[in-house]
């Protein structure tokens, strides 16, 4: 456990070390960036549609947000937390009915053309708000895009629609395509969905399926002296066990998104010339939940679920399945968000006694056997941690007389199974938080979602008082305003319980050392990359 | 000859109907299970609303009912069109035709090896029936028979990729390395030293086994007393019962080759080969049936036609077999 301590010291220490070699300039000079050399990353799986502006997911954004850029992107330190990419500047209007962005002039599409306005209205109307499967939530009120030069776009919306939601989305869902090869033909069959044409630092090369997808240099890039790599290829490594020893053999350079699994950190931590680094992912925040089928009579009674939180050690959770790698979850809204977090909020204690007596409390006494009455417990088999979170909630529910049966499906059944059929009483979900409960997480509680929607509210609670809090929320312009139902959203939430917020986590990136600029804004993993470098 | 062109025309007619309930049993075995390929597309790439979820369904003709797909499905079969899968977004014969190469590769190399090295040992084995060399490779034989093929590989490479770095870990060629001709070549064997070994070594086993116990029971028959008997060298008798017991190994062979597309599948993903195994899983995964289907009868049809050369093999090994229309 000690030398599981140091390590961590060590991560923390590199990686603030790398942070530091972004923000102070003499530090940099002592290390000057060196152009040229191939990343070699390791990649999971091969998306069908490598159109961002189509599928917003983490998954896409890996490959494609070198290729394809977005209006703007997340950063650290820059106000708002947003760097300027193909938008320079960007502004609300009072009445919330319009946005208007001025746009980067010089740039270039892959084939040549000028980036222009037209583009962004093309790419706005025609993929984010019909197409797009987040940017139909977001932009559902977007009526026109006026252009009224090529580097203006003004959007209008026929709702007030509140430009805070409009900028926290700007990093996901809002990748510019090019309108003159979207044009021509159906967009959801166009070939650049599978060979993405963009702005991006790199151009998109080829793809070997099984194998590798490569990325090339983009000798136009609108960024002076960037991209600094000639090359990135995203190796296709199913089998999770190969990352870490490709890695060791220097056979690829990184692995994002905990491509090594947690338990092999300690060890490769330990390797010469591996770095383990844990920030990064600050903006694409994951959350650990138990969804609760409210048609359940005994999930409906308040004290029920409040048991259950109170039974759950999250501690133990995070110290355990996380390997300390998660911190620990007060409500909806996770820890990290700087713009909508509030603490002041009803909290569950692990408190075995206190679970019982609720229970006992409710009129579910213990029959002969210990148990008070069985549930079925469907873990999402996304990750391992959810499966393993599984395990765990089955043992802390035993512990207070509630018998949970474990059912194991795969992706798509277990899609069919909680949101579609309605045939769970406790599901282990990991909903993304994106920079704005309105985006994807208020989804999770809102009645009235249709059937088959994942990462929704499909356990059947309805509470017209959070309902209005979300509706009020969609439309209302001022910030603070904003804010402040979100905070009322957090509390109502965790006090009533339509479902358990119990941990929430960032992904860990493995790096040679030769890499660097790793991890320097708060959606690295799905950044453009365009300075990052290689020792040689 | 004519008899070996009798068998295979019948074999082939045989394979047709074969092939027919293959498809569809798979077609209903996948419709059977829970969720669809829009459930698996949706939550692969991060959720959709609900109009987004019907209007797929409708696209990707999920909303006809399965047996009027089966029919559509079957209907362009016989036209030789495979369909369209919509986990590539792309033609299905072409998905096959680019993974089938490695396949092929992976699988005659560990076939190979299971069958050459396992009938060797297996004869080093039967040659002394209880000696000290027999027990240890029975040993041997029994312990790599229990090893679970993920592990074996994954140790293998740990030893042979990680710490040793005498072979590379993964995939099926170094990464747009531009090699061309014998250097590609050899390229691609160094990459594949890993994952054949891993494959051939868990069917290594039941031919070394096999072997093993034709030999000994042949060496209890008569003609072998009589051989014994004139006092003819131990050489000579041994290879005598060799190729006695050799013929059940050849009808393993083919049975080996449906077993070993299995096992691949645990392999390819361990060594990230692009081959049939981790298509068959993406399939499923991602409930694509027309893909799958299409890799399980492109799989049927190389096992009927290993089946069928074992069969003309055998037939041409054993004056015995075809002789008569019954015994095929």
């Amino acid at each position: 456990m000690n030398t599981f301590l140091m390590s961590r010291r060590a991560i923390l220490k590199a990686s603030s070390i790398l942070l530091a070699s972004t923000a102070l300039p003499q530090i940099a000079r002592a290390q000057a960036p060196q152009k040229g050399g191939r990343l070699i990353v390791a990649a999971d799986s091969e998306p069908k549609n490598l159109n961002p502006a189509i599928v917003a997911s983490n998954g896409v954004f890996f490959l494609s947000s070198k290729v394809v850029e977005p209006l703007a992107e997340a950063s650290f330190d820059a106000p708002d937390g947003l760097a300027p990419r193909l938008a320079t500047a960007w502004e609300g209007s009072a009445d919330g009915l319009t946005a208007s962005f001025k746009l980067r002039e010089g740039v270039k599409w892959h084939d040549g053309r000028p980036f222009t306005s037209a583009d962004v209205a093309f790419s706005a109307l025609q993929l984010w708000k019909p197409l797009q499967n987040l940017g139909r939530i977001v932009f559902k009120n977007l009526e026109t895009v006026e252009t009224p030069d090529e580097h203006t776009a003004v959007f209008k919306f026929s709702k007030p629609t509140p430009f805070q939601l409009i900028r926290n989305a700007l990093p996901a869902l809002t990748s510019v395509v090019p309108k003159h090869i979207y044009e021509q033909g159906k967009i959801e069959s166009n070939p650049a969905n599978v060979a993405p044409v963009g702005t991006g630092p790199f151009k998109f090369a080829e793809h070997r399926p099984g194998e590798y997808y490569r990325l090339e240099r983009n000798p136009d890039y609108w960024e002076e002296g960037q991209p600094l790599l000639d090359e990135i290829i995203y190796r296709v490594l199913p089998d999770r066990a190969a990352a870490a020893g490709a890695l060791e053999t220097e056979e690829i350079g990184l692995a994002a998104f905990s491509a090594v699994p947690l338990a092999d950190l300690a060890r490769i931590s330990k390797v010469p010339g591996i770095q383990v680094i844990t920030k990064g992912y600050e903006a694409l925040t994951y959350q650990l939940i138990v969804e609760i089928n409210h048609r359940r009579k005994e999930l409906a009674d308040l004290k029920v679920r409040r048991a259950i939180a109170h039974a759950i050690d999250k501690d133990f959770v995070v110290k355990t399945i996380f390997l300390g790698y998660a911190t620990a979850s007060t409500g909806p809204v996770p820890v990290n968000d700087r713009q909508f977090y509030t603490p002041e909020v009803e909290t569950y204690p692990f408190d075995i006694a206190k679970a019982n007596a609720l229970l006992d409390e409710a009129g579910y006494i213990a029959g002969s056997n210990g148990k008070r009455f069985t549930l079925k417990l469907l873990p999402a088999p996304y990750f391992s941690e959810t499966r393993q979170f599984g395990d765990y909630l089955r043992q802390a529910l035993a512990a207070v007389g509630i018998d949970a049966e474990i059912v194991n499906n795969d992706s798509a059944a277990h899609q069919k199974a909680v949101y579609t059929d309605h045939a769970f009483d406790l599901a282990v979900a990991p909903p993304v938080f994106r920079g704005d409960p309105a985006i994807s997480t208020t989804i999770l509680v809102r009645s009235g979602t249709p059937d088959g929607v994942p990462f929704s509210n499909q356990g059947g609670y309805a509470n017209a008082a959070i309902d209005t809090i979300i509706d009020d929320a969609a439309s209302t312009i001022n910030d603070k305003e904003r804010v402040a139902l979100y905070g009322a959203f957090q509390k109502a939430v965790a006090s009533d319980l339509p479902l358990i917020n119990v941990a929430e986590w960032g992904f860990i990136t493995v790096a040679r050392s030769a890499v660097k600029n790793v991890s320097n804004n708060p959606r690295w993993a799905v950044s453009n990359w365009a300075d990052t470098w290689i020792e040689q | 000859m004519n008899r070996t062109l009798t068998l295979v025309r019948r074999r082939l007619l045989t394979a047709l109907p074969v092939l027919l309930i293959v498809v569809c049993a798979t077609f209903l075995l996948l419709e059977a299970a829970p969720g669809d390929a829009v459930d698996a597309y949706i939550l692969s790439s991060g959720g959709g609303d609900a109009e987004l979820i019907a209007k797929l369904r409708i696209e990707w003709g999920l909303d006809q009912s399965a047996v009027s797909r089966l029919g559509v499905y079957v209907w362009s079969l016989l036209h030789g069109d495979l369909g369209w899968s919509v986990l590539f977004g792309r033609p299905i014969s072409s998905v096959i035709l680019e993974r089938l190469p490695t396949t092929l590769l992976l699988m005659t190399g560990a076939i190979a090896l299971s069958f050459f090295l396992g009938t060797s040992l297996g004869i080093v084995a039967g040659a002394r029936p209880g000696s000290i060399q027999d027990r240890l490779l029975s040993i041997g034989s029994l312990i790599l028979y229990a090893i679970p093929g993920f592990w074996l590989g994954l140790v293998l490479a740990i030893i042979f990729a990680v710490h040793l770095r005498w072979l590379p870990s993964a995939g099926i060629e170094s990464i747009a390395s531009g090699k061309h001709g014998m250097a590609r070549v050899l390229d691609i064997a160094r990459h594949l030293v890993l994952p054949v070994v891993s494959l051939g070594m868990i069917y290594l086993a039941l031919y070394i086994r096999m072997m093993r116990t034709g030999m000994a029971e042949a060496w209890r028959q008569d003609f072998v007393r009589g051989l014994r008997a004139r006092g003819l060298p131990r050489a000579i008798i041994v290879r005598r019962i060799v190729r006695n017991a050799l013929l059940p190994l050849v009808t393993m062979l083919g049975v080996q080759c449906a077993a070993m597309l299995g096992g691949s599948v645990v392999i390819e993903s361990v060594f990230a080969v692009p081959g049939f195994g981790r298509l068959a899983h993406e399939a499923v995964s991602a409930r694509d049936t027309p893909l799958l289907l299409g890799v399980i009868l492109s799989s049927a049809v190389l096992v009927i036609l290993v089946n069928l050369v074992v069969d003309a093999v055998y037939a041409w090994l054993d004056p015995r077999i075809g002789s008569t229309g019954a015994s095929a």
